[in-house]
């Protein structure tokens, strides 16, 4: 089994490159930037060997310097003109050097990670697993980002340090949102480990009329979707709002088909997640790539789309699961 | 029961509300989940750096990074812009239909790592998109070309979301497995899964109608271009 360890290494260790580029910027908040990633790349690189509560402390600083407000990046308006202006400076129909061959390494990226994935599957079949599930899309992506950078080296006959450079450029540009997901999913150990699903499970057992199917229905779809809100992870609210509603009330007492309860009961779960900045990988971190000066620009354009599928799912959930009933 | 761990949740609720950073705000929401269940504060600093340890590898994707930005340096976005210009009968909602279904399909056989916003979004969808929208009106008004962009996000969001669930091996379908097996009711990962279609089909259908009356925004923004109003000089953005 390889693990995780050599995805570490190459994610700390590009936070570290970032943190010593910065050191070399003489700019305004640089020391700020450089600061953030020295702590969150050691801690990424050496956190299976350090006391849990190092790391923790590390966590909170780094925390602590992003809050300030002293990080230069996308985040402050005067910071975001360099690599802003990268993002609007098309159209003048010039293309690429390279013609389409440009495309070549960025597609590499999709290609090496769909065919390692499988290698692994397949080693696995064969009775030699090489790395665990979960694992395996990591590994395999890790080993496409570091394939499509060679190959556009090769290509650009751009030194190694060239795309680092770039690389770097861009996660100051991404700044602490990069990090964001980490955080939240913690404050989502923290509210399990404090309980916080018990409670709202409970509060809500308590308001509806458990004899109304409609009303464990809604409760259910809604509690799915509210709670994943809150824990910014569908996987994280299904077990609490299923063991709280949907089982005792929805499959023991109304005599709902638990596959497709289950089934609609999770996507009602990703309505919720399209909606939340809790769901930071999802929502605000794209937002900080595509440099949308509003945080919460793409959650803006899913509300349509989420609304109206929670809708048909709570639908769905009063027909399908009863079908036979 | 003790309610006080909800500390926690209302700290979220009210930073998001007043827009404070939120790496602030999640941290502080921990420690007030923390205090309200009664976990002193250095269990609670050991708490988050065991959970920090188990879930660093979300921050993954920053390791395309490198490779996309020295792409860009070369002019990918440009070439993506000048590629799509070529395709005809292209419009930025037929663009990002088409990228839907792609998406959507190749999640539901299981290759969820096929876009993602660092490796595909970014470089590749929002340039083609763009310029789709530009073919029809050159001058892209700033407000309408954030709303394309978002929305490129937004669709490899929907896509994902609502075709990965249809795969069989894919985590949720055997977290619901485990947990029903767990309670005493054993459930085939197919079963699951299936049940998953009507939702998926739903969901292409709602950002669909979405996506082509987006295509019929473009072609009212480009109708107002054409007829200026004088004196109507509002260039002020939507700040």
């Amino acid at each position: 089994m390889i693990g995780l360890a050599p995805v570490y290494a190459l994610l700390g260790g590009f936070m570290l490159f970032a943190a010593v580029s910065n050191l070399r910027r003489a700019e305004r908040g640089s020391i700020n930037n450089a600061a953030f990633w020295a702590l969150l790349g050691s801690i990424t690189l050496v956190a299976d060997w350090l006391p849990a509560i190092v790391t923790g402390a590390a966590i909170v600083a780094a925390a602590a310097i992003a809050a300030s407000g002293r990080m230069r990046g996308s985040r402050t308006a005067d910071a975001a003109t360099p690599i802003a202006a990268s993002f609007s400076a098309s159209v003048t129909g010039a293309g690429s050097p390279f013609g389409n061959r440009i495309f070549i390494p960025a597609l590499l990226i999709p290609a090496i990670t769909v065919t390692a994935v499988l290698a692994f599957k397949a080693a696995e079949r064969a009775g030699n697993p090489m790395a665990t599930a979960q694992h395996a899309t990591l590994l395999a992506l890790a080993l496409a980002c570091v394939a499509a950078t060679l190959g556009a080296c090769a290509m650009t006959r751009e030194p190694a340090p060239a795309p680092l450079r770039e690389g770097s450029r861009l996660l100051d540009a991404i700044g602490w949102a990069a990090i964001l997901p980490l955080l939240l999913a913690m404050l989502g150990t923290v509210f399990a480990q404090a309980g916080v699903g018990e409670i709202v499970a409970e509060l809500m057992r308590a308001w509806i009329p458990t004899d109304n199917r409609l009303a464990c229905v809604l409760a259910y779809a809604l509690g799915m979707a509210l709670f994943t809100m809150l824990m910014g992870n569908a996987f994280a609210a299904f077990p609490v709002i299923t063991a709280g509603i949907g089982l005792p009330l929805l499959v023991q007492q109304h005599g709902a088909d638990a596959a497709s309860l289950a089934a609609i009961g999770m996507l009602s779960g990703y309505c919720g997640t399209l909606l939340t900045p809790m769901a930071a990988n999802y929502n605000l971190v794209p937002a900080a790539l595509l440099e949308l000066p509003d945080r919460n620009a793409v959650i803006r354009e899913q509300v349509a789309t989420a609304l109206p599928l929670l809708a048909c799912n709570i639908a769905l959930m009063y027909l399908i699961p009863f079908r036979t009933a | 029961m003790n309610y006080w761990p909800l500390l926690g949740v209302a700290v979220v609720i009210a930073g998001f509300a007043l827009r404070l950073n939120p790496m602030g705000v999640v941290v502080a929401a921990a420690f007030a989940t923390g205090f309200g269940a009664g976990i002193g504060p250095l269990a609670l600093l050991e708490l988050l750096g065991e959970a920090f340890a188990k879930s660093r590898f979300l921050a993954i994707f920053v390791l395309a990074l490198p490779v996309i930005g020295l792409l860009e340096r070369h002019g990918l976005r440009e070439q993506a812009e000048r590629w799509v210009t070529q395709l005809r009968g292209a419009t930025a909602g037929r663009v990002l239909i088409a990228y839907h279904a792609l998406r959507q399909l190749a999640a539901a056989v299981g290759l969820t790592s096929i876009g993602g916003h660092a490796q595909t979004v970014r470089p590749l969808l929002a340039p083609m998109v763009e310029g789709a929208a530009r073919r029809r009106l050159a001058a892209l008004p700033e407000p309408l070309r954030l709303r394309l962009r978002a929305l490129c996000a937004a669709t490899d969001n929907v896509a994902l979301f609502f075709g990965e669930d249809i795969f069989i091996a894919f985590g949720a379908v055997l977290l619901m497995q485990a947990f029903f097996a767990e309670h005493g009711v054993a459930l085939a990962p197919l079963e699951i899964a299936l049940w998953g279609i009507p939702t998926a089909l739903c969901a292409f259908a709602i950002h669909g109608v979405r996506l082509l009356r987006l295509d019929a925004e473009i072609e009212r923004a480009l109708a107002a271009a054409q007829v200026p109003v004088p004196a109507a000089n509002d260039g002020g953005g939507d700040a």
